[in-house]
Parts: structure tokens; sequence; C-alpha cells
């Protein structure tokens, strides 16, 4: 076994736009979960129209490119609004319904035939990069050490990542210390008792749907960033991976959903690189190289059910701090 | 319904004509009075497709022809020696289509399709052929449509009814939103597939012994997982998420013994039997209609007439109430769990046949309809669920008349959503059901 490789691949995991994307959206996540208490099950949703309204934006109307992140995050913006305006005012599991639903029917309208000309269906999209390669102020070359090598492109949809993760969680960090944090939070832990001191519920929790919206769709587009738009990834399973990220991390913190990012990306790589390994010399004579891929997932699953069971407030997280709505 | 008219009957020659007129006034006001001729845009532009229409070696005219792609669009109607030539500004890739309705009668495109796509090779010309042959082109009046979609949700709705209830009754007693009940449904077709095909067994011993399977499967889910989360206190938004990461790694555990692939149970894809109209079933819809309804009578006989049956409604209703009145709640929500289990594995059996195949993920297609059949009939009422499964299957194959097969979830999705606006209980949910 090639322990070398094997670790250099997994350490690449550690500043991958995978992991950035992930980190963004799960910090979206981190505001309608962990802080307002809204169960969005839809932020594969947002991640979506970020993508796409940033490729559509470049591929069918020429725009620039740091348009195209713009009209990715109205999007949002008008996908959290159809959503909360029939759902915010009813119980949570319909919420949960609703945007589970509405992130199912935009994927759909991404994959059908009927939108080709745009969407491309259910191939995707992809060579959208000159306009944000133009931007890159960084000389030609490779550059780094160690495992993490990469050309000039590759550093700058990177670095242009992690300043996106840094300013999200330092917004919510100074939303969440600010007069209006404080009533989100208060809501989360009991509604009627916020209402009670006459703040607008509804108006809040739709303000706190846009603002986690928007950073689901600036994880989009920061999937988008290094390859391809692809409508097969937006499927519920991807917000399901970003509740394990976030109940791993902490949901009610603001580094809880990098943390839980970037130890999901590493436990996932470093598996998906060890397994098969095992296989070959003959360790695991049980299973198929292709059986241990699938075998990551299986733990995924399983991970999410234990953390949640027996350390809700996650890693990061306080227990006072109520993670879960009673 | 003006849309299926147009693209299903058959169109008189002069509707041709004057739709082609009027196309060519607001789409191709470039091209000038070129709309029907037998060579479009071919002074304009470089790429040019072309074709001969031929039908037993004889050439035949007036066929309408439409190029399209690349927001352009283009039409032709051959000449009398067949042929036809059609300028594009673009080398890409094109459709193709020859409007089937202005061929002569009883001749139809017999080998591929009607449409094709077509790109340009290294030249910038590009032959598009197309092969005629003998043929009855189907023509289904709307009505007749209709009727074969509806008998088709009929169908879908019910499988969907026998899920649903489960997942509503576990709703009703426990409170759980259970996404992993698409895995139970899942589980079904996979256990029939394990005995009818992986062991050779017999199809009717091996149908009742996958549902047999999931009912014990769904015992020992609440024996080991739910009832000891309950007994722990654990909140109700912790459980649904506790069962999110079940579905996740259920699901992948049946890829993990299955593959990829997609399997087929014997006696998948029998011929259709003509009944009336132009609905044409075929004896495994038949029978999986039947069986449907069969066990949901027996369901609703249950719930309505047995002791355990009115347990679970009075648990549905107030679940504190009934236990201090002597129902044993944990004894009920057990055979809740069974109960349902062995729905879900049904309706999993009968939906390999409907879809039809076994796939890893085949719950999670479904598992969004079931939640939308559930609130749309109410949350936690199981006739409710009934009603909203007939609801959803139906509305999913019938507004396949007016929008594209592949967006076809999305109409039951969205009138999920429309409902919640107006109506939130559900159909026959009560007002003081939501919070």
């Amino acid at each position: 076994m090639d322990w070398g490789s094997i670790l250099s691949n997994t350490a690449a995991y550690l500043i991958s736009p995978e992991t950035l994307a992930y980190a963004l959206a799960a910090i979206g996540l981190a505001v309608h979960f962990g802080y307002t208490g809204l169960l969005n099950f839809g932020q594969a949703g947002f991640m979506a129209l970020g993508a796409y309204g940033y490729a559509i934006s470049i591929l069918s109307f020429d725009l620039p490119w740091w348009v195209g992140i713009i009209v990715g995050m109205l999007a949002a913006v008008v996908f959290a609004f159809i959503l909360g305006i029939p759902t915010l005012r009813l119980r949570a599991d319909y919420l949960a319904i609703v945007t589970i639903a509405a992130a199912e029917i935009v994927r759909l309208l991404f994959t059908t035939q009927a939108f080709d000309e745009y969407t491309n269906s259910a191939d995707g999209l992809g060579n959208y990069h000159a306009g944000f390669r133009a931007a890159n102020p960084i000389p030609d070359g490779t550059y780094g050490f160690g495992p993490w090598i990469y050309n000039e492109n590759q550093w700058w949809v990177r670095i242009f990542g992690f300043a996106l993760v840094v300013l999200a969680a330092l917004i919510v960090w100074a939303l969440m210390r600010s007069p209006w944090g404080r009533v989100i939070k208060g809501i989360r832990e009991d509604e009627d008792a916020v209402r009670a001191l006459g703040k607008n519920v509804f108006a809040y929790k739709m303000q706190s749907l846009i603002i986690g919206g928007i950073f689901g769709a600036l994880g989009g587009v920061v999937l988008a960033l290094p390859s391809a738009v692809v409508p097969s990834v937006y499927v519920t399973s991807l917000t399901f991976f970003l509740y394990t990220i976030l109940l791993l991390g902490g949901a009610a913190t603001v580094f809880g959903p990098i943390a839980g990012s970037i130890i999901f990306w590493v436990i996932m790589a470093f598996l998906s690189n060890v397994l098969p390994a095992l296989v070959q010399v003959g360790a695991l004579p049980f299973m198929t190289t292709i059986q241990s891929q699938v075998l990551r997932f299986i733990l995924v699953g399983v991970a999410l059910m234990l953390i949640v069971i027996f350390r809700p407030q996650g890693i990061f997280g306080n227990k006072k701090e109520l993670t879960f709505v009673k | 319904m003006e849309v299926a008219r147009k693209t299903h009957q058959r169109r008189s020659r002069l509707l041709v004509v004057l739709f082609a007129a009027l196309f060519g006034v607001f789409a191709l006001t470039s091209i000038g009075n070129a709309a029907h001729a037998d060579e479009v845009g071919t002074d304009e532009y470089d790429y040019i497709f072309a074709g001969n229409v031929k039908y037993d070696s004889e050439p035949v005219g007036d066929v309408l022809i439409k190029v399209s792609g690349g927001g352009y669009n283009a039409e032709v109607v051959t000449d009398e020696d067949g042929k036809w030539r059609i300028g594009v500004p673009e080398k890409g890739k094109y459709e193709v289509t020859l409007v089937e309705d202005s061929l002569p009668k009883n001749v139809v495109v017999v080998e591929g399709e009607a449409s094709v796509d077509a790109e340009f090779g290294l030249t910038k010309n590009k032959t598009v052929n197309f092969f005629l042959g003998q043929g009855v082109r189907v023509t289904v009046s709307f009505f007749d449509q209709f009727v074969d979609r509806a008998v088709n949700g009929l169908n879908f709705g019910l499988m969907l009814a026998l899920a649903a209830i489960g997942a509503s009754l576990v709703f009703g007693t426990t409170g759980l939103s259970n996404f992993a009940h698409a895995e139970l449904v899942t589980f079904g077709a996979v256990m029939a597939l394990v005995f009818s095909v992986f062991l050779k067994l017999d199809i009717f011993l091996a149908i009742p012994l996958a549902v047999i399977l999931s009912a014990v499967f769904g015992y020992v889910l609440d024996a080991g997982l739910w009832r000891p989360l309950r007994k722990k206190g654990v909140g109700i938004v912790q459980l649904m998420i506790v069962s999110i990461g079940l579905s996740l790694a259920l699901r992948y555990v049946f890829q993990y013994f299955i593959g990829g692939g997609t399997y087929q149970l014997p006696g998948a894809g029998a011929a259709e039997i003509k009944l009336f109209g132009s609905v044409a079933l075929t004896v495994t819809d038949m029978v999986s209609m039947v069986v449907s309804v069969v066990v949901l009578l027996a369901v609703a006989w249950w719930l309505l007439k047995t002791r355990i049956g009115k347990a679970t409604r009075a648990i549905s209703d107030n679940s504190s109430l009934a236990a201090a009145s002597g129902i044993d709640v944990d004894r009920v929500i057990r055979i809740v769990w069974i109960l349902g289990s062995a729905l879900a594995g049904l309706s999993g059996v009968l939906w390999a046949y409907f879809r039809p195949g076994i796939k890893w993920d085949m719950g999670a297609g479904i598992l969004l309809l079931i939640f939308a059949a559930i609130t749309l009939g109410g949350l936690g009422t199981a006739f409710g669920a009934l009603v909203g499964s007939l609801v959803v299957g139906m509305l999913v194959e019938v507004s396949t008349l007016w929008i594209p097969s592949d967006l076809k979830y999305v109409g039951a999705l969205v009138v999920l959503i429309l409902v919640l606006l107006v109506r939130p209980q559900g159909i026959l949910g009560r007002r003081e059901r939501i919070g």
C-alpha cells in the first residue's frame, strides 16, 4: 500500500473547492437550522440556483463573472421568498417537506429537456471559466508544496472560495452577537415568547431564510467555479450530507460548519483512497473496490444517526444551547 | 387541451400552411417569403441540412420538415422530387423533425425517430434522411388519452397509497416524519428480487415472503431503534434527522449488495391487453390494482372495526389521553410499524412492476410523492393519505398530457406547495392539527 499517495490525496481535501463549497452551504444551513430553528431541507436547491445562475448568466447572456454570482444570489433570494411565504407561518415539519419538494422541483427543472437551450439538461454546463480566470491576479505557473501543488487557476478558485468562507463566517459571527441574532435565537428557543415581545417573527424568519439561502447559493457558485455544473449533484442527498456536516461541527456555531466540512471531506477522501487499497492487498476479502466506495456512504448515514443521538450539539456546540426544537 | 389537440390529432393541410405562414411572419421575418418552399435559408447561411424523402423508392412531396436549435427555427416542405434543404446560421447541434402528420396516409417513420439530432461533420452540408414505411399512425383523441393516463394514475395512486398509509400512521402515532419510509419500499422490492431471482423461488412464494420480511424489518427497526429513542425522550426533529441518517445508510446498503444496476422481477414487461378505448393494461397491472384495492379495504376495515385499529386512531388523535384510558401505546406503535413496513414492502413490489425495475434508490424517487400525498390528505390521518395518494397518482400521470414527462413529478410537488398555501391542514385534516 502506498501510504504516501493516500495521505497526500487526503490532505488535498483540506482546501479543496468541494470542502469550501460545502462549508459555505453549511454556514447557510447553520443560520437556518442552528440559529433560527428552521428545518430547511432544500439547501441543495439554493446551491443549484447559485451554480446555474452563475453559469447561465455567463453562457447564455454574456454577463461578466461577478454579475453571474450576483444573479445566483438574487435567484436564492427569490427562492427564499417562494418557500417562505407559504410555510414560515406553519409548523416546522411543513417547512421541511416544502423545502425538500421545492429543491427537487428546481433540480427537475434544470434537468428537463424542455429548457435544454439554457440548461443543457442532464449533461450540465461547462466552459464558463474565461471571465473568472481573466480576473485572476496570480501570475501563471505552479505554486505550493507537499500535497498542495496547484497552477494559478486552481489557486485562484481556492483563494476566492476561502475568502468567501471567511467572509460568511465573519458575517454570521457579527449577526449572531447583534440584537438581530438574539431575536433569531429567541425564535428558535420559544417563538411565542418572542412574538409576545412584539417582534414580527415571520419577518425575522424570512430574513434568516434569505441570508442562509444566499450562503447556499455562494456554495453552489464555488462548487461550479473549478469545473462544471451537473444537475445530478443537487439531489436531496446533498442536503443530507450538509446536515451531517453541520451537526458534526455543531449547528449553532460559527466554526462548526467549516470544521465539519473539512472533517467530512478529509474522512471521505481518506476512505476513498484507503478502502480500495485495502481491498487490493486482500485485507477486505469480502468486498470489491466498488463496494468499498459505497461503504463510505453507509458510514455517512450511520455517522449522522450516531451524532444526532449521542452528541446533538456537535463537536464545538454548547449543550446549553438548544440545537433542536422540542 | 388545445396543445394536446394540436399534437395528437391529424391536422389538415390547410392548417399546416396557415401555421407555417403565421410562423414565418413571426419568427422568420429575416428569411422573408421562404417559409414553405423546398429551400429555406440556403442563401443566407453556409451550413445546410438537406435530405430526400422517399417511400417505396417514390419521392414524397409536401412533407413538412422542421429544424430547430441554438435559438433558430426553420421549416420547409419537400418538392415533388421529395427534396428539401434548410440553411442554418452556425455549425452546431440541431434537431431535425419530420412532421408525421404531413405524410400520406398509412406512412410513418419506421426506423429511428421522426425527430433526430443532427450535427455537421467536416463539411458544411449534412444529409438527414428519414426511413419511411407502412404503418398506422397512432392518433388518439384527447379524451382517450386522458382516460388512459387516468387509469395509469389510479394504479400508481393505489400503490402510493399502500406506502403512504404506513408513513401516515407512523406520523400520527409517533409524530415522526419518517424519511426512511422510502427505504422500506425499496426493501420489499429488493427482498422480492432476492427470493425470486437470486434464490430462484416461485414469484408467488417470493412476494409474500418479501412482505413478511418487510414486516419483520419494521419490527426490528422499532424494537432496535425507534423504541429506545422514544424511551430516551429524543425530540421529534432529532428523530426526523435520525431517520434521514437511516435512510442514507439503508439506501447505500442496498447499493452495496445489489450494485447500481436495474433488475427485473419475473413477469415484468408482459404484453398489454387492450381493454376499452385506448386503455391497455398488462396482467400484472390488473393484478396489482386488485391487490392494492383489497389490501387498502382490509386496512380500512382494520382501522374502523378492530380494537387495535380504533386504538391507533385514538393515539393519532391524542396520545396522552389514549394512554390514560388504558391503551398500551407502545404495543400499538409496534403494530403500526409492522403493518406500515409490510404495506410499504408490498407497495415496493408493485412499484417494481410499474416502473418497471428494481434499483437501489427506487424508493427515494417516490419519497417526496409519499410526503406530498400525506400532506395533501392531512398529516396523520390514514384516510387522508389514501385520498392524497390517489390525487397525487392521478396528477402525476394525467399532467403528462400538458407537460413534458420528465417534469411529471414537478406538477404534484407544485400542487403540494399550493395546497399548503390555501388549506395547510390538507383535504381531510382538521384545523387544530397545525401549530
